[in-house]
């Protein structure tokens, strides 16, 4: 039985016809300028009216999605003559915020190289590891394979970013890929392996050698996990539903430490810290244009409007990673994650005719470009019931061409996230259309994962500059432990330097001074912790009496 | 499935008791959100890998308690519904590389394993479908890989820990087998090991430097031309 309504049959019969024809086959990769003009007239990053140039703060006339802008051309959310620093909750010398891979990865670091364990602290806005980190599916690269390095990697890396990576930090990204992996297994994560014992490797969207790899399409999933039970069993301190809101600062200039949130009792706790580790994640939670989003709850962009608040250094916002493939159908899952290993493994993007239309491993902008036009531009995309349109991407040939089996064995989560609304991968393709997946850019870091603002550290998601204007796949995942051990490693150095001032929030005045010269009259406020998601009626007739 | 006449199609659902007409064709999660709920906690990745909105339920007429996660059921008429934000359950610390991989792992760490009645409620009750019990038998005879390979979906979202009437939390003897699988039995891969040697060596510093001293155009040059192996 099919999952797909009567409307969509027809087009659904094409596929299967021309299913036979099309084992093998696939459409040469793109030319560079053509690749240049799909980008031009249809990725989401060239629509010159869904910007701004920021009119405060330390990048200033960087254009940015106007999303990005309202919360950076925002009030803050609490007022220093709100809250008494004189109350110290936690006195630490590292304070790591966020629990993603990044943020774990630092803690292990931090306590490695000889920071008390009582002296580190992690705070994270949700649980443990609620973080895009364990969402990730298809893979991690790193250049492990004989006939691959990291030279060949870090050429990858930078013309999938259109040149504008920041270099040193490309090559920390490729050079300690192997040593991630592993890092990796030695604290016992499951990756895929061949009868050979060997990695077992797939390509990816702008990757020139089998680089990927996984365990099985829970690869966040696993590494996360396994980070966490190590990180509970070496009993660093923690405090979940505690999001850090503002970072501290003392009177010499450096960042000391944050205001937190206690998000069960309402309630704001001051934390003292000689050194802060940023790894808070992206902002997939903006809806960057009206985008539908693959991101955790938490995805809010929170860290990147905390540290400008403190007067860091900001780059590559510009550009916003539009994953090719969200799910289009069923309405229930829209938006969420269809891994790019589907299509490293054989399955091909389809149109409405069931033909193929676009080599299917371009780089995600290229690819997600290719997908919009041939639903906008030709008007060859699949309508759903509830007017969305969407591309086919034929996951059955994935056993088609690999063995019967292979959806069952490599993509059990998303096998099984389709079987709960009716459609079965192995017999019916997906539809698909791009989907709000990544935030390219962030905060400023150097190789020592130091922003431009003493005392603050950042890495992963949250930071810019390692992938330029464009992320390959399995790089995220890459970075959060590349970059999320360096800043264990160097806040941990750090904090031997460091003798704290007066504590003080004068930086939050200070914005608001900027604010008021810039002329915005706003009554936005910032960060957002959460999304709003509640029914209109709710929202409108909301009071606070308790 | 989804039908294309239901979409307007209003159910009753019983939130902790408050009922509430949402749409029929939400889940759990968004229905809630669209009755008024803000989440906190019971909502994470919103996409099945995290485990954070486990919930259990009744529907009407049935004596059957079911799990689910909010993000991935979806409503149905006179659903009674509550969640379990939290499971509370001791993970017990050690130093992975003082273990061994078997029986003895777990018996040492959660004795309360060998109180298994095989009653398999655990895995009625998970909703990624995985044979829970199965797995928590193989850890008790010590068969590791068998424990690894068949929990390997698990979310850690408590459901099998809060039925379970012996007590035991399988999500983290899952947790404990599949560490122990990776790291002694399937063991580390040696050409990554080769590679990590070669990167320490600095066998590639002058390749990547030499990438580095090229202006833009011969490094697009470079990038086109180059040579790939899929």
């Amino acid at each position: 039985m099919s999952g797909y309504p009567e409307s969509m049959q027809e087009s659904l019969r094409l596929v299967e016809k021309t299913r036979p024809d099309r084992v093998g086959k696939a459409l040469p990769e793109m030319t560079a300028d053509e690749k240049e003009k799909v980008l031009q007239d249809w990725h989401p990053d060239f629509k010159s009216d869904q910007k701004r140039a920021l009119k405060i703060g330390p990048s200033k006339g960087m254009l940015v999605p106007h999303e990005v802008a309202d919360n950076l051309e925002a009030h803050t959310i609490i007022k220093p003559g709100e809250i008494d620093l004189s109350n110290i909750d936690y006195d630490v010398d590292v304070l790591i915020i966020g629990a993603g891979g990044a943020g774990l990865s630092a803690a292990f670091l931090a306590q490695e190289k000889g920071i008390p364990t009582e002296k580190i602290l992690m705070v994270q806005k949700l649980r443990l590891g609620d973080a895009n980190s364990k969402m990730s599916q298809g893979g991690i690269q790193a250049a492990v394979a004989p006939d691959d390095n990291p030279a060949i990697h870090y050429l990858d890396v930078i013309g999938g970013g259109h040149y504008e990576n920041k270099p040193e930090l490309a090559e920390l990204l490729v050079k300690e890929g192997p040593d991630v992996i592993r890092w990796h297994e030695e604290f016992g994560v499951m990756y895929d392996k061949l009868e050979d014992g060997t990695m077992q490797l797939a390509p990816g969207g702008g990757t020139s050698r089998k680089r990927m790899l996984s365990c099985k399409d829970y690869t966040g999933l696993e590494i996360t996990r396994v980070l966490i039970d190590e990180f509970l069993s070496r009993e660093i301190p923690f405090v979940e539903l505690t999001s850090a809101v503002e970072f501290i600062m003392d009177d010499k200039g450096q960042v000391a430490g944050a205001v937190l949130y206690d998000m069960d009792h309402d309630e704001y706790l001051i934390c003292r810290a000689k050194v802060t580790v940023l790894a808070t994640g992206g902002f997939g939670r903006l809806h960057i244009q009206g985008f539908e989003t693959t991101n955790h709850y938490g995805s809010t962009n929170d860290g990147v409007v905390m540290a400008y608040h403190a007067g860091a250094n900001l780059r590559d916002l510009d550009s916003t990673q539009f994953h090719p493939t969200g799910a289009a159908f069923p309405e229930q899952i829209v938006g969420q994650l269809c891994t790019e290993k589907l299509r490293a493994r054989g399955a091909q993007p389809l149109n409405i005719d069931g033909e193929l239309f676009v080599y299917p491993l371009e780089t995600r902008d290229v690819e997600a470009s290719a997908l919009i036009r041939e639903c906008y531009g030709r008007e060859k995309g699949i309508v759903t019931p509830t007017g969305m349109r969407g591309i086919w991407l034929d996951t059955p040939l994935i056993d088609v061409i690999n063995g019967d089996g292979t959806i069952e064995r490599e993509f059990a989560s998303m096998l099984r996230n389709f079987n709960k609304f009716g459609i079965d991968i192995r017999k019916e393709p997906m539809l698909v259309f791009p989907t709000l997946h990544y935030q390219n850019g962030g905060v400023e870091i150097n190789a020592r994962c130091e922003t431009n603002v003493p005392g603050l550290f950042a890495a992963g998601e949250v930071t810019g500059g390692v992938h330029g204007k464009n992320r390959l796949m399995g790089n995220s995942q890459l970075e959060l432990y590349v970059f999320g051990r360096r800043a264990g490693v160097f806040a941990a150095e750090h904090v031997k330097n460091v003798e704290l001032g007066g504590l003080t929030l004068s930086h939050l005045d200070r914005y608001e001074k900027w604010l008021d010269e810039a002329g915005i009259e706003t009554d936005r406020k910032a960060p957002i912790l959460l999304p709003e998601y509640r029914g209109k009626k709710t929202l409108e007739h909301q009071i606070k009496l308790l | 499935m989804i039908m294309e006449n239901n979409e307007s199609k209003m159910v009753t659902i019983h939130v902790m008791g408050k009922s509430h007409e949402v749409p029929g064709d939400l889940t759990i999660m968004k229905a809630m959100e669209y009755a008024g709920h803000q989440f906190r906690r019971g909502s994470g990745c919103r996409g099945g890998y995290c485990g954070a909105c486990a919930t259990i339920y009744r529907t009407k007429g049935s004596y059957k308690l079911l799990g689910a996660l909010a993000c991935q059921k979806m409503v149905e008429n006179d659903m009674y519904i509550a969640q379990i934000p939290f499971s509370p359950a001791e993970k017990k610390t050690y130093d992975i590389n003082d273990l061994r991989a078997d029986a003895n792992a777990f018996m040492v760490h959660y004795p309360e394993i060998s109180r298994c009645l095989s009653c398999n409620t655990c895995t009625k009750a998970c909703p990624q479908d995985i044979m829970v019990m199965d797995y928590v038998q193989a850890a008790l005879r010590g068969d590791v890989s068998e424990a690894a390979r068949l929990s390997f979906d698990c979310i850690s979202c408590g459901l099998c820990a809060v039925r379970c009437p012996a007590e035991i939390v399988p999500y983290n003897i899952a947790q404990l087998a599949r560490r122990l699988y990776s790291k002694y039995v399937d063991g580390p891969a040696e050409h990554v090991l080769e590679k990590v040697k070669e990167v320490e060596e600095g066998k590639f510093d002058a390749e990547i430097a030499e990438l580095q001293s090229l202006d833009r155009e011969a490094l697009k040059e470079r990038y086109e031309t180059r040579e790939k192996r899929l």
